[in-house]
């Protein structure tokens, strides 16, 4: 099979809504509109596009997070440093991790200058340790909008463009709302789609399909890391709501009531994996007194809303619980940077926020939140501002006149029968969700897993183009295949245990491994080792 | 999911239309909105959040649409009871909770 069919020339005249810009902008979550504020700061003229809405997108808006906001005072940096390299499997980038709490603290900052509402403690002092995302991601629209940025809402990107030379040229998509579809003509574009969450309902994290990702991918882009994909949030079984901090006050139980040994938010939560593979798992929040539970409620007042309206008092009752695959959106998997820019292997093409690798700030694994939300915002400045360099280097008057399609899958084949996204997300999520395959990971079932996704991608890249109707759900369904294959391939790889990459069958971290895996191509797939950043040897023994 | 669209308090501004990441209301002139796509609901509560006359209801069962009256939710006084939970942009000039957070992580 090609690796890919042939593209086609796109002309922008023929599309209903038409735009030339320095940068374009894919995903308004907040790597995206940290993205679009500096690049238009730096005066790049800026398009946005969001597949759902900027400002209610993705898994910020509609839950909130801590950040990492440490003051630059030494020690105290070094610390929240050290504190977070073992549970990353020593994968992490000192000089990274240091660019990143300097730019978390001047962003902050700047949301305090701009009007967001941190707290004091009991001194006077502000603590901005946390936001809550639909404050957050409120402001951060209207700064957009402020900044002359021009939102495109509901507006999903189908494929990027590129020019004669193959570097990125702008995307096209479709206006949902109206019917029609979009072109933007831009001399780069930043990636800010977020990570891949397999429509397993987690709170806010739908819109996340991986589709930044395929796009990229199909434009020669590499990924980093995305062995460290399987991250499971514990929510209501019932509900949407994977906020998880709540759970380090809670006993889990069995059904009779009695407490499930090991059993943890934190260091117990394959324990409840396990459970739950032959029997529900309750929980109840007992383990906070009278003035944490008012604290509570203070401070994540939207963990409380599904249980108060299903009648549930979580602090006195039992209440079932499970586990939602959060993929890459709490893992550390993402498309590969190769400069402080978070320029792509692409020219012109950079990736901020899930969509990139968190490696270098995280490793293997983050609990989510606090450092995803400070990649978000540092990655996210620092794309917008590469992508702005770039463009005014590109000169006036270098927006390509000759645009090729970059995308492929569900695009291009006429004369075929298109498939059907709802089967093919389904085929997919049965080999992702179940823990005995991706949480327990052993090579024999990732092998037999990986076999069916293989097949079932060969199917789809046979397919006829979708219709307009079905095309956005078609991209997300080749995205999420294509994300699970690029996971299964880079575990299979990694033949030890380290972050959250967990190998029944290699329990041990091997010191030899110590290196990023990285994955690349769509119809056949390769990984490669990259070194590791420089460390401490007694660090690691320690 | 979302479940109710309350006629009687929609002022028809087609803000949910526009919020709703997964694009799950359509407009329908000179009417309220309709939930179209309720399948694709993600149970995100970010079209209650940003109703401006709570005339929205997302049931907590995310995974399962259920039957839910308008009068129970209007006697329960569930209406914009997500929104009146202390976010601040929905609260300008209110007395609204502040966040503790740092509190609990902090401990």
């Amino acid at each position: 099979m090609p690796e890919t069919h042939s593209s086609e020339a796109i002309n922008p005249a023929r599309a209903a809504f038409a735009r030339d810009a320095d940068v374009l902008v894919i995903g308004g979550g907040p790597a995206g509109a940290w993205a679009a504020c500096s690049a238009a700061a730096a005066g790049a003229k800026v398009v946005l596009v969001d597949k759902g809405c900027c400002g209610t997108s993705g898994a910020t808006a509609s839950a909130g997070t801590g950040v990492w906001y440490v003051p630059p005072d030494h020690p105290k940096r070094l610390a929240a440093m050290e504190s977070r390299e073992k549970l990353g499997g020593y994968l992490q980038d000192r000089a990274w991790m240091s660019r990143v709490l300097d730019r978390t603290y001047e962003s902050v900052n700047l949301l305090a200058e701009w009007g967001y509402p941190f707290p004091q403690d009991d001194e006077g002092q502000p603590r901005r340790t946390n936001l809550r995302g639909p404050d957050y991601m409120r402001l951060m629209r209207r700064r957009v909008r402020k900044s002359g940025v021009l939102i495109l809402d509901h507006s999903p990107a189908l494929e990027l463009l590129a020019d004669e030379d193959g570097a990125v040229a702008g995307a096209r998509g479709i206006r949902r709302q109206e019917g029609d579809d979009w072109v933007v003509r831009a001399k780069s574009v930043v990636v800010a789609s977020g990570g891949c969450a397999f429509l397993s309902g987690g709170l806010g994290c739908n819109v996340l399909t991986g589709d930044g990702y395929l796009m990229a991918a199909e434009l020669g882009a590499e990924l980093s890391g995305m062995e460290f994909s399987n991250a499971y949030a514990i929510s209501p079984a019932f509900a949407s709501v994977t906020k998880t901090l709540f759970y380090n006050w809670a006993t889990f139980t069995y059904q009779d009531g009695t407490p499930i040994p090991g059993a943890a938010s934190h260091g117990g939560r394959s324990v409840i994996a396990r459970t739950l593979l032959t029997q529900p798992v309750y929980c109840c929040i007992d383990k906070a007194d009278e003035k944490t539970q008012a604290l509570m409620r203070a401070s994540q007042p939207n963990f409380f809303v599904p249980l108060d309206r299903a009648g549930v008092d979580p602090f006195r009752q039992r209440f079932p619980v499970t586990l939602r695959l959060e993929g890459t959106v709490r893992g550390t998997g993402g498309l590969r940077l190769v400069d402080e820019t978070c320029a792509t292997t692409v020219p012109g093409l950079y990736a901020a926020g899930d969509a990139a690798t968190r490696e270098l700030v995280c490793g293997g694994f983050t609990g989510g939140g606090s450092h995803n939300a400070a990649w978000a915002m540092s990655s996210g400045f620092w794309a917008g501002a590469g992508a702005a360099d770039y463009a005014v280097q590109a000169g006036a008057g270098s927006v390509p006149r000759l645009l090729r399609s970059a995308g492929d899958t569900a695009l291009r084949v006429k004369n075929a029968a298109e498939f059907d996204p709802g089967q093919i997300t389904r085929a997919v999520q049965a080999q992702v969700f179940p823990y005995t395959i991706n949480y327990f990971r052993t090579g024999a079932g990732l092998t037999a897993a990986l076999e069916r996704l293989d097949r079932l991608w060969v199917d789809i890249r046979s397919a006829g183009q979708s219709s307009a109707e079905r095309v956005v759900k078609a991209r997300e369904a080749a995205a999420m295949l294509a994300t699970s294959r690029w996971m299964y391939r880079s575990a299979l790889a990694r033949t030890e245990s380290r972050g959250m990459h967990k190998r029944e069958d290699h329990p041990r971290l091997d010191d030899a491994q110590r290196h990023h895996l990285v994955t690349a191509g769509l119809d056949e797939i390769q990984v490669r080792r990259r070194p590791a950043a420089e460390y401490a040897r007694q660090e690691i023994a320690a | 999911m979302i479940e109710l669209v309350s006629e009687a308090r929609c002022i028809l501004c087609n803000k949910c239309v526009q919020v709703c990441p997964m694009n799950v209301f359509s407009a329908v002139k000179n009417a309220p909105p309709m939930i179209a796509r309720k399948d694709d609901c993600q149970t995100c509560y970010m079209c209650e959040l940003y109703c401006p006359v709570d005339a929205l209801y997302v049931a907590p069962d995310a995974e399962r649409s259920v039957f839910v009256s308008e009068a129970a939710v209007e006697t329960g006084g569930l209406f914009g009871s997500y929104r009146g939970v202390g976010w601040a942009a929905t609260q300008a000039g209110t007395n609204h909770p502040v966040d503790q957070s740092f509190r609990l992580t902090s401990a």
